[in-house]
């Protein structure tokens, strides 16, 4: 598993650039980051390399942010992967909740994060696994 | 001027005469009043134990005032004077801590109040012939229901449509060729800049008048609705605890608003020190109801600011008039007629731990009707980076909020921080409606 930040956020102008900047004054990178809108406010999510300090450096700043634990799955950049891990999740009956991916150039490889509903019912990881995925953790992603 | 009357006796009863019929009526609510748990504890305290006590108007100034607050503290029935089989009407509002207020009517009240209206109407020059159209909302809100006998009363065709829905509202005036309105200042004016959506303007109607209450307004606001609509506006003035609409009204001068003394002791008083202000001078108005027995209210202080006119009329009423409403001495919200206290909303966001412990309180105004949103701060330490249950707190908020001050509002989540904070008395509530 890998640990997921997310900050509730305003939407206004200058809010994620002080995300980042709190971040950058601590050294932390930022690996990958999505954001969901919800009209007056919204939820940045980062994947950063090391999640509890980052955790620790935003709530110092009164930020409120909390860390999830999300599925990190890798393939190799190619057609109708994602297809097919979605496939295994939708005849397991399990339901994305939130989920964003890109695709790191240097090594051809495809990240997704992915977070499930009820990921207890089902062992995930091993599904994801028997499907030729590979879940990696915090510690894994960056050396990507 | 086409001046009538509806009770020309007590309309242009000498002063004397009409501090006479005072004295005898407050002797009478006296005496009901001490049939009350909350004025059995309070009157014999100052000397007054029987209605013989009050041997002259004076005598009125010994009783400590009553405020919204004892309302709330009697509740359900501190203040009811009579048993409850003789009740005909219940009329409630909900109060700041959560405990609301009850008003009991006997048949007999309403008949007293209804004839108030009746009075009312009839001072602007409306009466049989006249189609009215009643949008002030009905229930427990006594501007609907009151106004309602008033006209049935009177003998003018009424149309009980309440608020609300625009396009209804003109397809009935053209319809029934309504001449008379009662209606909210900001309503009118909004009903004025939806005319061209449905072809119309005011020339394809036949309103002759308008009665504007519910809600403070400027002179300028009068004169500007009555030049677009091309009718007469007159200023309507009540409160639920002095039994609704038609406590003071303006006659055909539109020169302020008649207090019906034999209904109703007015004093103005400094809201600080408690001390009769002169006339002409604006201070809180404080009123003594003389016309309702099941719940008898002596000295109430109204939290409105006027003022009193002691020179005549020349209507020929006697009736001593009150200046249009200029402020309140507290932070009470109007919001489309329901009174909403800033400490109804506090308490109710304090007792959710996921918010922080700032907010604001935004009301603004959106196709005629007021739009009150609540601006909170979530609090960091529960936050769980869940989207579904920021949703389920915005919920929760609206659901304990509306259970309170029964109106709906929109609610927005804000950063810890970063509401505006405040150094001493925070200054909660941001008001951009437009003043009328």
């Amino acid at each position: 598993m890998a640990k997921q930040i997310t900050v509730f956020l305003e939407n206004r102008p200058g809010r994620i650039q002080t995300i980042s900047r709190i971040l950058k004054e601590k050294g932390l990178n930022i690996l990958a980051f999505s954001i969901q809108d919800r009209g007056e406010f919204g939820l940045m999510k980062m994947i950063v390399d090391k999640p509890d300090e980052a955790q620790l450096a935003l709530a110092d700043r009164g930020m409120a942010c909390a860390l999830k634990e999300v599925f990190a799955v890798t393939a190799a950049d190619q057609p109708g992967n994602l297809e097919m891990l979605t496939t295994a999740l939708a005849e397991n009956n399990i339901n994305i909740k939130d989920a964003y991916g890109f695709v790191s150039t240097a090594d051809k490889r495809g990240i997704c994060y992915l977070e499930v509903e009820n990921p207890q019912n089902v062992d995930v990881g091993r599904l994801i696994a028997e499907h030729g995925f590979t879940l990696i953790a915090d510690k894994d992603l960056y050396d990507l | 001027m086409d001046i009538r009357y509806w009770n020309q006796r007590l309309e242009t009863l000498p002063q004397p005469e009409l501090r006479q019929l005072q004295l005898e009526r407050l002797r009478e609510v006296v005496g009901y009043a001490l049939q009350t748990p909350f004025y059995k504890k309070r009157l014999p305290k100052v000397g007054i134990s029987s209605p013989e006590d009050i041997r002259s108007l004076d005598d009125l100034k010994r009783i400590p005032f009553t405020v919204k607050d004892d309302l709330r503290q009697a509740f359900p029935k501190g203040l009811l004077a009579v048993d409850m089989e003789k009740v005909v009407r219940i009329h409630s509002s909900s109060g700041t801590t959560g405990i609301p207020t009850v008003i009991y009517y006997t048949a007999d009240d309403l008949d007293r109040w209804t004839d108030l209206l009746a009075r009312s109407i009839v001072a602007t020059g409306a009466g049989p012939g006249d189609v009215f159209q009643n949008m002030m909302s009905y229930g427990l809100f006594t501007g609907g229901l009151g106004m309602h006998y008033g006209a049935e009363r009177v003998g003018m065709a009424v149309i009980p449509v309440g608020g609300g829905n625009t396009q209804r509202q003109l397809q009935i005036m053209r319809d029934f060729r309504t001449t008379v309105l009662h209606i909210t200042p900001s309503y009118l004016l909004h009903i004025h800049q939806r005319m061209p959506e449905f072809g119309l303007t005011p020339a394809d109607l036949n309103l002759k008048k308008a009665w504007m209450g519910a809600e403070p307004h400027s002179e300028n606001t009068r004169l500007k609705l009555q030049e677009l609509f091309g009718i007469d506006i007159y200023n309507s003035y009540g409160l639920s605890e002095m039994n609704g609409p038609g406590v003071a009204f303006e006659c055909v001068y539109k020169n302020d608003l008649h207090v019906w003394e034999d209904g109703y002791i007015i004093e103005i008083i400094d809201p600080r020190t408690g001390e009769p202000v002169e006339d002409g001078r604006e201070g809180e108005v404080v009123f003594t109801n003389l016309i309702r027995h099941a719940l008898p209210l002596l000295r109430y202080r109204t939290r409105d600011l006027a003022f009193l006119h002691p020179e005549p009329c020349p209507c020929g009423r006697t009736a001593r008039r009150m200046s249009r409403i200029t402020g309140r001495t507290d932070d009470m919200l109007i919001i489309n007629g329901v009174n909403v206290f800033p400490s109804q909303i506090e308490e109710v966001l304090m007792s959710i731990p996921e918010v922080g412990t700032n907010y604001q309180i935004h009301l603004s105004r959106h196709e005629g009707l007021d739009r009150l949103t609540v601006k909170v701060e979530i609090y960091s330490k529960l936050f769980t980076g869940d989207l579904a249950a920021l949703e389920a707190l915005k919920n929760k908020i609206n659901e304990k909020l509306r259970a309170s001050i029964t109106i709906n509002s929109r609610i927005e989540l804000h950063e810890p921080g970063s509401l505006p904070a405040f150094e001493g008395k925070a200054k909660r509530v941001v008001d951009e409606r437009e003043k009328l």
